[in-house]
C-alpha cells in the first residue's frame, strides 16, 4: 500500500490537470468551462499537499502536542490556503463576466461567441 | 489504516473530478463540484492539513456552488426576458 | 471540432510526458525532507507564541502575501459589483416595490431552523476568527462561515430583513475597514521603528486566545473583510435576481 501511495498523489494531480484541460477545450457552455477551471486549479492543491506530506507526522498545530513531534510542512499549507481563496475570487469574477456575456450576446456557447463582433 | 483510506479517497477524487468534467449541464455540475470539494477536504484532513480542509469546505462546498447557482438564476432570468422580448 | 481535439491530444501527450518526467524527480510522497518546514515548526511557537504554525506563516512570516490575497478578494468583489450593476439605470423605479415584497416562507419549520442556525453560525464564525493563532481556522475560514449567517436570514425570512441586517453601506464600510485595517496594523511596525507588518504588539501566552501580537488583529481584520465581501457578493447577485421577480 505505501509503495502505491508514494506516487499516487502525483498521478491523481496529473489526471485532474489533463481532465480539466480537456473539459475547457471541449466545453460548449461558459459556466461548464468555469467549473472545469476550478477542477484544474484543484489539481495544484493535490500536488502541493503531496509535496509537504510526511508519513506518520501530525498537523502543524502544537496546541495539544508537545513541541518536537514531527509535523508536516506548514509553508505549503499556507500556499494552499491562499490558492483556495484566489480560486474562489477568480470563479466569482468569471461567473459575473459569463452572466454579462449572456446578457449582451444572448449565448453561452464559446464557439458562437467567437464569431460575434464586439 | 490511514493509508488505505487515503488510497480510497484518491481513487474517489479522480473519479469525481472526471465526472464533474463529463457532466454537461451546469446545474448538475454544481452539485458534482460540491461533492468533489467535500472529498478534497476529507483528503486534506487525512493528510494532516486541518486549516486547508476548513478553507476548502467553506469555499468549495458552500461559496462556490452558491455563486454558480446564483449566476445560473440570473442567466435564466435573462433568457426569459429575451424570449419575452422576441415574442412581443 | 475534430481539429481542436487532435491538437489537444497532441498537446496533452506532450504535457503528460513532461509532467511524468518531472514527477519522477520528486521525492516519494511521505518523505518530506525540506528545510523550511522543519525550521518553522521548531521556532514558531517560541518566537511568535502562536500554536497554529500555518496561521503564523500566513499572517506573520509571510504576512505580505496575505495582504495581497486580501486585496485580490477586495478587487474581485469590486469587479463583480462593477460588471453586474451596469443595468441599474433603466428599470429601477418600476420594479422597486415588487422587489421588496418577496414573501417569507410559509413553513414554520424553516423559520425556527433559521432562528436556531443564525446564532450558532455567528458565534462559530467569530470563534474561528479570533482563535486563528491557536487552533485551525483563522480569518478566511471564519469570515466565510460568518458570511453564511445573513444568507440563512435571507433564506428563512424576507429580503427586507436581509437588507436590514446587512445594508449596503455597512458591508461596504466593513470591507474597507477590513482591507485598510490590515495596512494600518502593518504601519504600526513602521511607526515602532521596525519593518512593515512586523509583530510589535506584546505576545501573550501560547495557547490563549489573546496571544501572538498582531496575528490576532490581522485575523480580525481579514475576517471582517472576507465576511463583508462575501455578503456583498450575495447581495449583488440576489438583488439582480429579485429585481425581475414580479
Amino acid at each position: 500500500m505505501s509503495s502505491i501511495l508514494a506516487w499516487l498523489p502525483y498521478a491523481v494531480a496529473g489526471w485532474l490537470l489533463l481532465w480539466g484541460l480537456y473539459g475547457i477545450v471541449k466545453s460548449r457552455n461558459l459556466v461548464h468551462l468555469i467549473i472545469c477551471l476550478v477542477i484544474l486549479q484543484s489539481s495544484t492543491y493535490v500536488l502541493l499537499l503531496a509535496i509537504g506530506y510526511k508519513a506518520g507526522a501530525v498537523a502543524p498545530v502544537f496546541a495539544d502536542m508537545p513541541l518536537g513531534t514531527p509535523a508536516v510542512d506548514p509553508v505549503v499549507q499556507a500556499l494552499m490556503l491562499t490558492d483556495i481563496v484566489v480560486e474562489a475570487t477568480v470563479a466569482a469574477l468569471l461567473l459575473a463576466l459569463a452572466v454579462q456575456v449572456y446578457q449582451r450576446a444572448g449565448s453561452l456557447d464559446p464557439r458562437e461567441l467567437v464569431r460575434l463582433e464586439g | 489504516m490511514i493509508g488505505a483510506l487515503q488510497f480510497l479517497l484518491f481513487i474517489l477524487l479522480a473519479l469525481a473530478g472526471m465526472q464533474v468534467v463529463r457532466t454537461r449541464e451546469p446545474l448538475a455540475q454544481s452539485i458534482a463540484v460540491s461533492f468533489y470539494g467535500l472529498v478534497l477536504s476529507l483528503l486534506f484532513f487525512l493528510h494532516q492539513a486541518p486549516d486547508v480542509a476548513l478553507s476548502q469546505i467553506a469555499v468549495g462546498a458552500v461559496a462556490l456552488p452558491l455563486m454558480i447557482l446564483l449566476a445560473l438564476a440570473k442567466i435564466r432570468r435573462a433568457r426569459q426576458e429575451r424570449e419575452a422580448e422576441q415574442n412581443r | 471540432m475534430r481539429l481542436r481535439l487532435v491538437l489537444f491530444a497532441a498537446g496533452a501527450l506532450g504535457l503528460g510526458a513532461a509532467y511524468f518526467a518531472a514527477a519522477r524527480g520528486l521525492p516519494p510522497v511521505g518523505g518530506y525532507s525540506g528545510a523550511y518546514g522543519e525550521v518553522l515548526n521548531a521556532v514558531s511557537v517560541g518566537e511568535r507564541h502562536a500554536t497554529d504554525v500555518v496561521s503564523a506563516v500566513n499572517f506573520d512570516y509571510r504576512g505580505l502575501d496575505t495582504l495581497g490575497e486580501e486585496f485580490i478578494l477586495f478587487a474581485s468583489v469590486l469587479g463583480v459589483a462593477t460588471i453586474l450593476r451596469k443595468q441599474q439605470g433603466d428599470e429601477e423605479d418600476r420594479d422597486e416595490p415588487a422587489w421588496q415584497a418577496r414573501q417569507a416562507p410559509d413553513s414554520d419549520a424553516v423559520r425556527v431552523l433559521g432562528v436556531w442556525l443564525v446564532p450558532l453560525t455567528v458565534s462559530f464564525g467569530l470563534y474561528m476568527i479570533s482563535h486563528g493563532a491557536v487552533s485551525p481556522g483563522g480569518g478566511f475560514q471564519g469570515g466565510v462561515v460568518l458570511a453564511t449567517a445573513p444568507l440563512v436570514i435571507y433564506l428563512c425570512a424576507t429580503a427586507k430583513t436581509f437588507l436590514r441586517i446587512a445594508p449596503p453601506w455597512l458591508t461596504k464600510a466593513a470591507e474597507a475597514i477590513g482591507a485598510g485595517g490590515y495596512v494600518v496594523i502593518g504601519c504600526l511596525g513602521v511607526l515602532a521603528g521596525k519593518q512593515f507588518l512586523e509583530n510589535v504588539l506584546p505576545l501573550g501566552t501560547p495557547g490563549a486566545a489573546w496571544s501572538s501580537g498582531t496575528i490576532l488583529f490581522l485575523n480580525l481584520t481579514v475576517g471582517i473583510a472576507v465576511a463583508a465581501g462575501f455578503v456583498e457578493l450575495l447581495a449583488i447577485f440576489i438583488e439582480e435576481v429579485l429585481r425581475r421577480e414580479t
